[in-house]
């Protein structure tokens, strides 16, 4: 196997947990630009995500589509109650408080998730069953495809929202000009609320489609989150698509890694990448905040 | 205003009197204290102070957050512990080794770094974290990987070995008071003031002459070699170290004390250190009689909690904070009236909180 071959196998799966960062840094996205607040609970989601599917799935034997959807529906409730509850109160503090708060929003969700769950890791069966497909020189599981395809249908049915629909223009709205929006009679906490739960669901669906490939533990969700900022920030923070492009690119890279140093090197390559790219991002986006994709 | 002044004219050395008084009290307490268990959580609010005291500086002073100061704790450890266990140089020598890597260290982050603001900047200190971190599990022949490292001597002078708990005690809370020290001086000096600029307008700041960007890294580096400091403290305490202290959720637990204690003056940083370690550990030894799936990690749901409800409701810190809801609890009196509200008022004073 020629290193060729070998390149094409590590885009093959730096796509399918690139698919993972895109779906994180893009709720990190939604929610930045309507709050200005990152989200550092973001990683949270697809933990619970992946524990709330793994449980509707083997322990309640729900049929796939439905427990897909309550796990989402459900992790957009506890976005949105976070968002209500926690960030809503500290709306006025400074950067640095809400930062805070959101780690310590993270760090109790994870500590209710070892209530749950315990320390246990938890492996889905594949959504699919069946042989992988052979792609060229590549092996590419029957999952992958089903977290390639979550992402993409996520992404379109975002871009649907934002740009047709009343509601979705009202949360772009928000994030062009809050004082503005509100003139318009567009409830700034609402919209907030409703990018939290965005936000939440978006995170769900990747832990929710990543939990048959990476085992599903209560404390998966930090690093997720980590590499979903690394993502948003090298699509310029503000940008859903650059958010997308900055998780694939960053899934590759990050496979890449693996696969020509070594596999612990692979979370030092996130964050050697986040020293490298400035705030301007990938495309070069001015600071200007645009919302929607 | 009124505190500027008085700052600059007589009441100048009423912080050393506070510190004196401190002191005097810590130097006290082994006396009443015997048990070990007591003086090991001493020693280590002791440590926890030293750090916090330096992220106070960054945080409350400097307007920045680090989320990756644990890594400076580990990087102080870890240099002390290679510097004598496996090179047989003095502990002295590598108490000032450890110093000058972490200084050195942050020097060099701080260029790159400092550049980013906010989010930016505690995602960047987080990445830094994590990537010492994974240096110290995988870099096994220097570090000893994921076991860590044994046989570190302990410090001593002409063969008096810092070697007990009591001794330590008094090792690690003389070293605390000289940080402690440090600290006021800076922030009552002519760099203290410019701090305090740049955390109320960073723009304000630049036009009025501020070099904030080197100020900002300056203090950078002064918080990473107060950690480099108490993590080779640490080292030459516990004579082993293993990578696990010094991971995320470490750097989480100094950004707490912090913030719990109060990071608009440095008198923060030894009582939220000594909340949060009583804390801990009070917390260890309560959870596994309420839940029997005692794994010794349920506590961290606490501090998210404690966290949260700080930052929501007493964002300037707990000392702070209470003597506000206590005012508001007595509105309409005066809060000076009532015993209690005395006291705290008197705390207030006492920690030259401004209100």
């Amino acid at each position: 196997m020629d290193f060729q071959d070998q390149l094409l196998q590590y885009v093959v799966t730096g796509l399918t947990t690139g698919a993972i960062y895109a779906l994180l840094a893009v709720g990190l996205v939604a929610i930045y630009n309507v709050t200005g607040i990152i989200n550092f609970a973001q990683g949270e989601s697809a933990m619970l995500g992946a524990l709330i599917m793994v449980s509707l799935r083997s322990k309640l034997d729900l049929p796939l589509p439905l427990a897909f959807v309550l796990t989402a529906g459900v992790v957009a409730a506890v976005g949105a109650i976070l968002h209500w509850l926690v960030i809503r109160p500290a709306r006025n503090a400074s950067t640095i408080t809400l930062i805070i708060i959101t780690i310590g929003a993270s760090i109790a969700i994870r500590g209710a998730a070892l209530v749950v769950w315990g320390t246990d890791s938890y492996l889905l069966p594949a959504f699919t069953r069946g042989r992988p497909i052979q792609l060229w020189s590549a092996m590419v599981r029957l999952q992958s495809l089903w977290v390639l395809g979550t992402a993409l249908v996520s992404v379109a049915g975002l871009y649907l929202f934002f740009q047709h629909t009343m509601l979705g223009k009202a949360v772009r709205a928000c994030a062009v000009n809050r004082l503005a929006a509100q003139l318009m009679g567009i409830s700034h906490d609402r919209m907030a609320t409703l990018s939290f739960a965005l936000g939440g669901a978006l995170g769900a669906a990747a832990g929710a489609v990543i939990a048959p490939i990476t085992y599903a533990t209560y404390d998966m969700g930090a690093m997720l989150g980590l590499k979903g900022f690394v993502a948003a920030i090298m699509g310029g923070l503000t940008s859903s698509l650059g958010a997308v492009a900055g998780g694939f690119l960053l899934g590759v890279l990050e496979a890449t890694g693996v696969g020509l140093i070594s596999s612990g090197a692979k979370d030092a390559i996130a964050f050697a990448v986040l020293l490298v790219f400035r705030p301007s991002g990938l495309f070069g986006t001015r600071q200007d905040v645009h919302g929607g994709l | 205003m009124a505190d500027l002044t008085t700052d600059l004219t007589h009441r100048l050395p009423a912080r050393y009197w506070r510190l004196g008084l401190f002191v005097l009290l810590l130097a006290l307490l082994p006396v009443f204290v015997r048990s070990s268990y007591l003086l090991t959580i001493m020693i280590f609010i002791g440590l926890h102070t030293i750090l916090t005291a330096g992220l106070c500086l960054l945080m409350g002073y400097a307007g920045q957050v680090s989320l990756g100061h644990a890594a400076f704790y580990g990087l102080g450890a870890y240099a002390s512990a290679i510097a004598t266990a496996r090179y047989g140089l003095s502990p002295w020598l590598g108490l000032l080794l450890s110093m000058a890597l972490t200084g050195g260290v942050a020097l060099v982050i701080a260029w790159p770094i400092f550049k980013l603001k906010g989010h930016y900047l505690a995602m960047a200190t987080l990445g830094f974290g994590y990537i010492i971190y994974i240096f110290f599990t995988e870099a096994a022949s220097l570090t000893g990987g994921p076991s860590g490292l044994t046989g570190v001597p302990y410090l001593s002078i002409a063969g008096w070995a810092f070697d007990r708990d009591v001794r330590y005690y008094y090792l690690v809370w003389g070293v605390a008071a000289m940080v402690l020290m440090a600290s006021l001086n800076i922030v009552n000096s002519r760099v203290g003031r410019a701090l305090r600029a740049i955390h109320g307008s960073e723009v304000a700041a630049q036009s009025v002459g501020v070099n904030t960007a080197r100020l900002k890294a300056q203090v950078f580096v002064i918080s990473a070699v107060y950690a480099g400091l108490a993590g080779s403290l640490y080292a030459h305490y516990l004579t082993f170290v293993n990578p696990s202290p010094f991971g995320f959720h470490f750097s989480v637990m100094l950004v707490v004390m912090a913030s719990v204690g109060g990071v608009a003056t440095v008198w923060g940083a030894p009582f939220g250190a000594a909340m949060v370690t009583l804390l801990t550990e009070a917390l260890r030894a309560v959870v596994p009689r309420l839940l029997d799936r005692a794994s010794g990690e349920y506590e961290i749901i606490a501090f998210g909690v404690l966290l949260m409800l700080v930052m929501i409701f007493m964002p300037q810190g707990v000392v702070q904070g209470l003597t506000e809801v206590y005012t508001r609890w007595r509105r309409g009196r005066p809060v000076a009236a009532r015993p209690a509200g005395k006291a705290l008022l008197s705390l207030r004073r006492w920690l030259r909180v401004k209100g």
